[in-house]
Formats: C-alpha cells, sequence, structure tokens
C-alpha cells in the first residue's frame, strides 16, 4: 500500500530538530487566519482535548490520525438535490455512497478488525449513507452501544441534517457522543426551497417553502440544544454557486450565534453520470478560487475547515486515503477479532509527546519569516505530496491528492487540497494525468514533492509552477516558510513573478471528462 | 388493495420498514416486500400512504 503511512515509519521518524529560540511572541497564533488549524493555545483546554486527535475537527489532527465512517443508517427523510441514492459506484467518493451497508453487529466488528491493524484510528462516525438519526436512529444507536461496550478508547460522532435531530439530543449525550456534524446549507425559506424539493416530518412530504422553513427551524432548535450540552459541532454547508454562494456568511453568522465550533463549507460535487437533480440539470461546483474567496469571507466568523474530503459513509483510514476495500465483510468473519487497545494507545502517546516541540518549531520558522521579508510581498499557495504525518513524503506521481497551504507573514496554513485520482469509471487515462495535475494546481506557485520524474518535472515549469524536491522528508510548514523567504528574495531581485490571477479546477478528473 | 414496491427502483435504504405503520414490509433474499395482506394504504391516517411518502426514489406504488 503505497498511500499508507507506517506506524514504523512515524516512530522511526520521530527525531524532532531542535527547535530554534522560540520568540515571544510566537505563543499562540494571533490573527484569525489559523482556522481549523488551531493548536491548545487558541481554544479552552477542555475543548482542545476533545478535538486533538479528531481528524475531521482539528486540521493538525488529521495528519496523524484516521477516522473510519461505518455505513448502518441507509433511510434518510430529506431529499437534497445534490444526492442519489441510486448511484453506487465502488470507485466514488462522495457522501451518500456505500459499497454495502451493515448491522451493528457487523459495524462493531469491523471497527475493531480496523482498529487491530490501523493504530492511527480514533474516530468512528456515522454518516450515513443516509441520515444517521432517520429511522429513530435506531442502528446508529445500536452500533455505539456496542462500540463503547468494546471499544471505549475510541470517540463517537456522527453526522445529520438535523430534521430528526431535536428529538434525539439526549440519547446523544447519554451515548458519550462529543462531536456532531449538521449540514446546514441555508438559514433562509427562499434558498432552501431550491435545494431541498422535500422533506418527511411527522408522518407526512413536505414540499417547497414548507419544507424549507420546518427544516430551518429543526437545525436551528437542534444546534442550539447541542451546543447548550456542551457537544461541540460541526456545520457542513455545500457551496452552490448561484444558489446559497453569497448567502453562506449569513449562515456562518447564523451558526456562530447558536455556538457551532467549526464552520466546514464544501464545493457542490455535480456530474450528470451521478443522475442527481443538479448533475442533471447542469448546475455546477464551484472553482477552487470561488470556493477559497467564501471561505476567506466568513473567517472571523464561526472557525472554517478546510482540510474536508467528503467522504464516503464508509470511508476507513486517514482523510485523503480510502482503504475501506481492505475490510471486506469476508475478510473481517474470518479475522481473529481482539480489544485489545496497546498499540493505538502507544501511537497517541508518541505523537502527544511529539506536539510542543512541533508547535515551537512552527512558530520559530514564522517569526523568522516575519522579521526577514519585506511586508508587501503577497502570499502564495504551494501544493505538497504528502501521505501525512505533516512531512512532505510523496512521490509527485503516486499522489492522490495534493494539499494546498498558503503561505505568507501571518505564517503557512493549510487552505484545502486538490484531488487528482480518478475517481470514477476509469475518468481520465494516464496520458491525462499530467494535465489533471496542471489543472489542479494552477493557482499554486510551487509544489512539495519527495521525488519527481523529469518529463512532468518540465511540463510544471512550463506551466509556471516551480517543482521543488530538497524538501523531501521534511515538514512541510517549516519547509514552505523556508521557501517562502527565499521566494521573496527571488522576487525583489527580479528573478520570479508571482502567480496572481491563476484559478484552479477542484476534482479536475470530472471537469476533463465532462 | 396493497401497495408494492418496484424492485428495480428501489434501493434497500430501509426507510419504508420504518415508517410503515403496519410492519407490511420485510426483506426477502435482499428485495424489500410489502405484505398484501397486512398493508391498508394507511387509509385511516389523513397524511397518506407512509412508504410511499418517504421513498427517496418514489418505488412504492399502488398495485
Amino acid at each position: 500500500m503505497g498511500n499508507v503511512i507506517a506506524l514504523d515509519g512515524i516512530l522511526g521518524l520521530g527525531e524532532l530538530k531542535a527547535p530554534a529560540e522560540i520568540p515571544a511572541a510566537a505563543s499562540g497564533c494571533s490573527s484569525s487566519a489559523c482556522g481549523s488549524s488551531d493548536g491548545p493555545g487558541d481554544m479552552p483546554p477542555e475543548v482542545w482535548e476533545k478535538v486533538k486527535n479528531h481528524p475531521c475537527y482539528s486540521e493538525e489532527a488529521h495528519h496523524y490520525f484516521a477516522r473510519m465512517h461505518v455505513a448502518v443508517a441507509p433511510a434518510c427523510n430529506i431529499q437534497c438535490n445534490y444526492c442519489n441514492r441510486k448511484y453506487d459506484c465502488s470507485n466514488e467518493s462522495r457522501p451518500g455512497v456505500v459499497s454495502e451497508k451493515l448491522t451493528p453487529e457487523q459495524a462493531v466488528k469491523k471497527v475493531l478488525a480496523v482498529a487491530q491493524e490501523i493504530p492511527q484510528l480514533s474516530v468512528i462516525g456515522i454518516a450515513g449513507p443516509g441520515d444517521s438519526l432517520a429511522a429513530a436512529g435506531k442502528n446508529t444507536f445500536a452500533t455505539f452501544e456496542g462500540l463503547q461496550k468494546l471499544a471505549p478508547d475510541l470517540k463517537l460522532c456522527l453526522s445529520t441534517n438535523g430534521l430528526a435531530l431535536p428529538d434525539h439530543v439526549n440519547r446523544i449525550k447519554d451515548y458519550n457522543i462529543d462531536h456532531v456534524t449538521i449540514t446546514i446549507n441555508m438559514v433562509d425559506p427562499e434558498v432552501g426551497q431550491h435545494i431541498y424539493p422535500w422533506i418527511f416530518h411527522k408522518h407526512k412530504r413536505w414540499t417547497g417553502l414548507d419544507a424549507a422553513k420546518i427544516l430551518h427551524e429543526r437545525q436551528m432548535e437542534g444546534l442550539e440544544m447541542l451546543t447548550s450540552a456542551g457537544i461541540l459541532v460541526k456545520i457542513n454547508s455545500v457551496m452552490i454557486p448561484g444558489i446559497n454562494d453569497e448567502h453562506l456568511l449569513e449562515v456562518n453568522k447564523a451558526v456562530k450565534a447558536r455556538g457551532a465550533f467549526l464552520h466546514n463549507i464544501m464545493p457542490l460535487i455535480s456530474d450528470p453520470a451521478h443522475g442527481t437533480h443538479f448533475g442533471l440539470t447542469g448546475q455546477r461546483g464551484p472553482t477552487a478560487q470561488e470556493l477559497k474567496v467564501v471561505q476567506d469571507q466568513c473567517e472571523g466568523g464561526a472557525k472554517l475547515m478546510r482540510h474536508c474530503r467528503q467522504c464516503r459513509a464508509d470511508a476507513v483510514g486517514l482523510l485523503g486515503e480510502d482503504r475501506g476495500d481492505e475490510f471486506t465483510t469476508d475478510r473481517i468473519e474470518a479475522m481473529e477479532i481482539s480489544t485489545d487497545d496497546t498499540v493505538r494507545r502507544q501511537y497517541r502517546e508518541h505523537i502527544e509527546s511529539e506536539r510542543a516541540g512541533r508547535h515551537a518549531a512552527k512558530e520559530a520558522a514564522k517569526a523568522e519569516v516575519a522579521e526577514t521579508v519585506p511586508s508587501d510581498v503577497a502570499p502564495i499557495l504551494i501544493a505538497v505530496a504528502t501521505k501525512g504525518g505533516e512531512r512532505i513524503n510523496e512521490h509527485f506521481g503516486h499522489a492522490k491528492e495534493f494539499q494546498i497551504y498558503e503561505v505568507g507573514l501571518q505564517g503557512a496554513k493549510f487552505v484545502g487540497h486538490r484531488r487528482v485520482d480518478t475517481y470514477c469509471e476509469g475518468g481520465s487515462g494516464d496520458e491525462d494525468a499530467l494535465g489533471t495535475v496542471l489543472a489542479a494546481i494552477a493557482d499554486c506557485t510551487a509544489v512539495f514533492v519527495a521525488k519527481i520524474g523529469g518529463c512532468p518535472s518540465t511540463s510544471l515549469k512550463e506551466a509556471g509552477i516551480e517543482p521543488v524536491d530538497r524538501f523531501a522528508f521534511e515538514y512541510i510548514e517549516e519547509s514552505a516558510l523556508t521557501y517562502f523567504k527565499d521566494y521573496a528574495e527571488r522576487l525583489r531581485q527580479g528573478a520570479v513573478t508571482d502567480r496572481k490571477g491563476h484559478d484552479a479546477v477542484l476534482r479536475p478528473a470530472e471537469a476533463l471528462r465532462a | 388493495m396493497a401497495y408494492r414496491i418496484i424492485a428495480a427502483e428501489c434501493v434497500a435504504c430501509d426507510a419504508c420498514v420504518a415508517v410503515c405503520p403496519n410492519g407490511a414490509i420485510s426483506v426477502k433474499r435482499g428485495t424489500y416486500v410489502i405484505d398484501p395482506a397486512k398493508c391498508t394504504e394507511c387509509r385511516k391516517r389523513s397524511d397518506g400512504p407512509q412508504c410511499a411518502s418517504v421513498c427517496p426514489t418514489d418505488c412504492c406504488q399502488p398495485a
């Protein structure tokens, strides 16, 4: 498996460079630009404890910890124009899609099987493929009950559209579920009626404005109930250009006012081949820059999350990878399952011991840039090939996605990722693969890789993107800051020009195939 | 009279099973079926056939 961090790999690489002098001013993060990459200095200790090992709630954690979705909740209680439940392709990666649904008993066994092979596993989520709380949440809570008994060290979380949420907040508390995600695409039924054709509520199908109004009220009620119970709530919003793109600022304000911890604005995934209403009517998704503009406008409101991979409801592994195929029902049936959690605990202890040093090293690198780079140098974007551990440790040609970092005087921050794998029905062939990558990272100044071949290297240079392998296996943020310092100097000498005005394509395989 | 499930359209999402007030829907070898002896078409309800109202693919139809 090329795309997997071996535990040994991380444990072996555990030696940290001795952090340079840590300037006093560098403690904590002073700007709102941190988004979800906030460290322990930016939130109350009890909140940090809850999020630090959760890959979906902490940008930092997503480099180190794995999540697993168990598909026990096939039923749904609303219809969304971006979802089509008929479609299931094994290479397809998007919410609402699974290859096989599980009973709660099968789900618990699968979790234990995965946990003994992937010690990075820290979180078990139920995200459908329908709604986790539809059908009275029966399978969802039965699964959580089993997990609480057999793997109490794993965090439990669920994701819902919110319609049934107010009816279940007490049970959510009972099962110690301290992370809940609600998908909220609007706070105005006028907008909502273009996203939701119908909902099923109180034994009845509601349509149009009525449906959107009920859904909105139930979402807000559920959100308030959760936050007042001290449960961390993440809001997912699907950005649909022309329908709710500008409206998402209102959504951000409304959910922040009600105590949401994190706001995750995701691009609409739309393709006629998916058979969704939006796919069939030609509704497009946003470009990389359109998405970033809305995300940037929302900074300062509810904290933003930008590392979401819009996983399938049965995804397994680190964000950005899916090892679900390794854990088929047949294989799990044949496995000897143990509830021993020693290796997971050792892994978490190791990460914990690395953390303080990591934070200090990042701050030191940031301070150096702030001191040496002139204040008029605009931030740049850098694409990074990584398979986790916050390191540049993937070969250019093997990368299934590139992580995008914005680096400037404020430091280096993760701002998104771009998929470059062919995700369905073959997608684009090998001959297009390089074109796919070029389209996906067209707004980046450089691409950091562990290794790269001569041909792609030349094509990248021709496209104005600098391939950089001199930071191979180093930490991403420190390398990005070192590069930026050097870039600022080259800019001053006129040796390079900036890439303002370039945009990139999200999910480019899709765009190329269309 | 009873409703029936058009198997080719069904995505086996289980939503109908949970809402049927008569326990008329079950899974037989992976296929969802409505027992015509138990289905009342929800005639005594003012809010219509429950399975048809919740079905995401509109595959619960009058037989």
